[in-house]
């Protein structure tokens, strides 16, 4: 395909239209620029070009403690923040062989769960947004709300919560955390079904995204399509089934996979992730062991000398870790497998030959957040 | 699901000369820069390892030399393994692109290059990624920021 696009640009046709989507656009939800050829309404190709928020993290990381690179992922994939913390501490923990306590992976677990379903609200509210559906941005975003205060109560920050740290957790959970946490799970499955009544069942949504953006599976595996992107392609890639971490080992939840792999197949299965996170926070809330909520850790962290790798789920796909440590204080070199970075260059295959009208279908339905790509 | 023994089997049957570092995490793999287009497809194709999904690929700089390293899975049988090329010409680093095995080698190696300087051959697009054609290669060790100076 990638040589079909240069001989494409060579032969550029005098009929053919460039426009820049981006980087300024309301639906990339961030500074992306899509450059689309259009041959009347007809996309002919489409090349993302990004960099425009490259803060080099991977550079960053190899002058900071692993505490404080913990801090540097939150700004990564801002809406899977406390996943991104985890990934980090999980490496250092390997690598360490530090047990951590059942109490700090059922919270962590717990954690992650509550941020993929805010996560998934946020894309849905932005998504119906994205197409028209004005309302769809304050249903999602009344029901975020209810998550953020519950972090606000216990780490005293809404979005970047850095809760984690290698061995454990910065501090203890809210005593109102469970309840609160169970108060929100009965208020939001009764919600869910307003989700489906308000967009999924309308007749001028489902127009607009059945049968548009078709991704096969093998094109999910070559392009390294991870998350409910890839699992609207019939795709198993859940990290929490394939290696389990955390508490992920203790609890029954579905994969959910939609054979359909168009955007609306996307849509069904982060509609499907809500509810199998609500069953999986129900399954943990009330059994949080007691004990401590980290394990004894030095003040200085040093990994000894070698290479450690991690993957986790986050709401958007695969995050892998993957460090080089020479056996100081600061990673020799930092990489992060950020799931947008795949997800996002798959656009071109999924938009080419569509519309453009359809083109903020498609890539509201990657879900992609730009700084995670950019790093 | 293969075990290192088997995997380092099937290996050395298509890349005699690679070899098999111990007490690594995973399972890792070290072949000449000119056996990993050969290895790549190889390992993609045969049925029995299946790795048809590319994690991610990136590089080291060890100063002394640069390293290429490519985290591969397989969502047949989900066994990982780590293949390296190790380049020792610094200067001028070169390595056959895999962009024909896996499409989203395309990219990663262009981050690659963006950021090491390493140059891939036979790709279709090897342009910079994030940064100016004119920026360095930040990622290597030597690297020094004129303007922003973040070293401690």
């Amino acid at each position: 395909m990638s040589e079909e696009i240069i001989k494409d640009v060579i032969v550029r046709e005098s009929e053919d239209y460039i426009i820049n989507m981006g980087p300024q656009h309301p639906s990339t939800h961030g500074v992306l620029r899509f450059e689309v050829c259009l041959k009347g309404e007809t996309v002919k190709y489409l090349i993302p070009h990004i960099g425009y928020i490259h803060r080099g993290i991977e550079k960053m990381c190899e002058a900071d403690t692993y505490q404080q690179i913990i801090h540097l992922t939150d700004r990564m994939d801002y809406l899977s923040a406390h996943i991104n913390n985890e990934a980090v501490c999980m490496v250092v923990e390997e690598a360490m062989q530090v047990e951590v306590p059942e109490r700090v992976k059922y919270i962590r677990t717990i954690l992650d769960e509550l941020n993929r379903i805010a996560s998934h609200q946020l894309w849905w509210c932005a998504f119906g947004m994205d197409l028209g559906a004005l309302t769809a941005f304050f249903y999602g975003l009344r029901d975020r709300e209810h998550i953020l205060d519950i972090f606000e109560e216990s780490f005293g920050s809404r979005l970047l919560h850095s809760f984690n740290t290698p061995g454990g957790l910065m501090h203890d959970v809210h005593p109102n955390f469970q309840k609160r946490t169970k108060e929100f799970i009965t208020y939001f499955r009764k919600k869910l079904p307003e989700y489906d009544q308000l967009l999924t069942g309308n007749i001028i949504f489902q127009e607009r995204v059945k049968g548009v953006g078709y991704m096969s599976r093998e094109k999910a595996i070559a392009y390294g399509v991870t998350g409910p992107s890839g699992r609207g392609s019939n795709l198993a890639c859940d990290i929490r089934k394939i290696a389990p971490y955390g508490a992920y080992d203790k609890v029954q939840f579905d994969e959910i996979l939609m054979t359909e792999g168009d955007t609306f197949a996307r849509y069904q299965v982060r509609m499907g992730e809500m509810l199998e996170s609500m069953k999986i926070i129900e399954q943990l809330v009330d059994n949080i062991p007691e004990g401590d909520f980290t394990a004894k850790m030095k003040p200085i962290i040093k990994l000894p000398a070698g290479e450690y790798f991690k993957r986790v789920e986050t709401a958007r796909g695969e995050l892998a870790v993957y460090v080089v440590s020479d056996g100081n204080k600061t990673p020799y070199r930092m990489k992060f497998r950020s799931p947008n970075f795949s997800n996002l260059f798959v656009m071109n295959e999924l938009a080419a030959g569509g519309k453009i009208a359809d083109l903020v279908a498609i890539s509201g339905s990657l879900d992609l957040v730009i700084p995670d790509i950019d790093r | 699901m293969l075990n290192k023994q088997e995997l380092s089997e099937i290996i050395l049957k298509m890349v005699p000369e690679a070899t098999f570092p111990e007490g690594t995490q995973l399972t890792e793999v070290i072949v000449p820069a000119e056996n990993i287009l050969a290895l790549a497809e190889g390992l993609k194709n045969n049925k029995e390892t299946a790795f048809d999904y590319m994690i991610s690929l990136t590089a080291v700089d060890f100063t002394t030399n640069m390293t290429v390293v490519y985290h591969l899975d397989s969502t047949q049988f989900r066994h990982m393994i780590v293949l390296k090329v190790v380049l020792n010409d610094r200067e001028n680093p070169l390595v056959d692109s895999v962009s024909s095995v896996w499409a989203t080698a395309e990219f990663h190696e262009r981050e690659v290059f963006d950021l090491f300087g390493i140059r891939f051959n036979n790709h279709p697009n090897l342009k910079r990624l994030f940064l100016e054609d004119d920026y360095g290669f930040p990622l290597r060790k030597d690297f020094r920021d004129e303007i922003n100076i973040i070293e401690r």
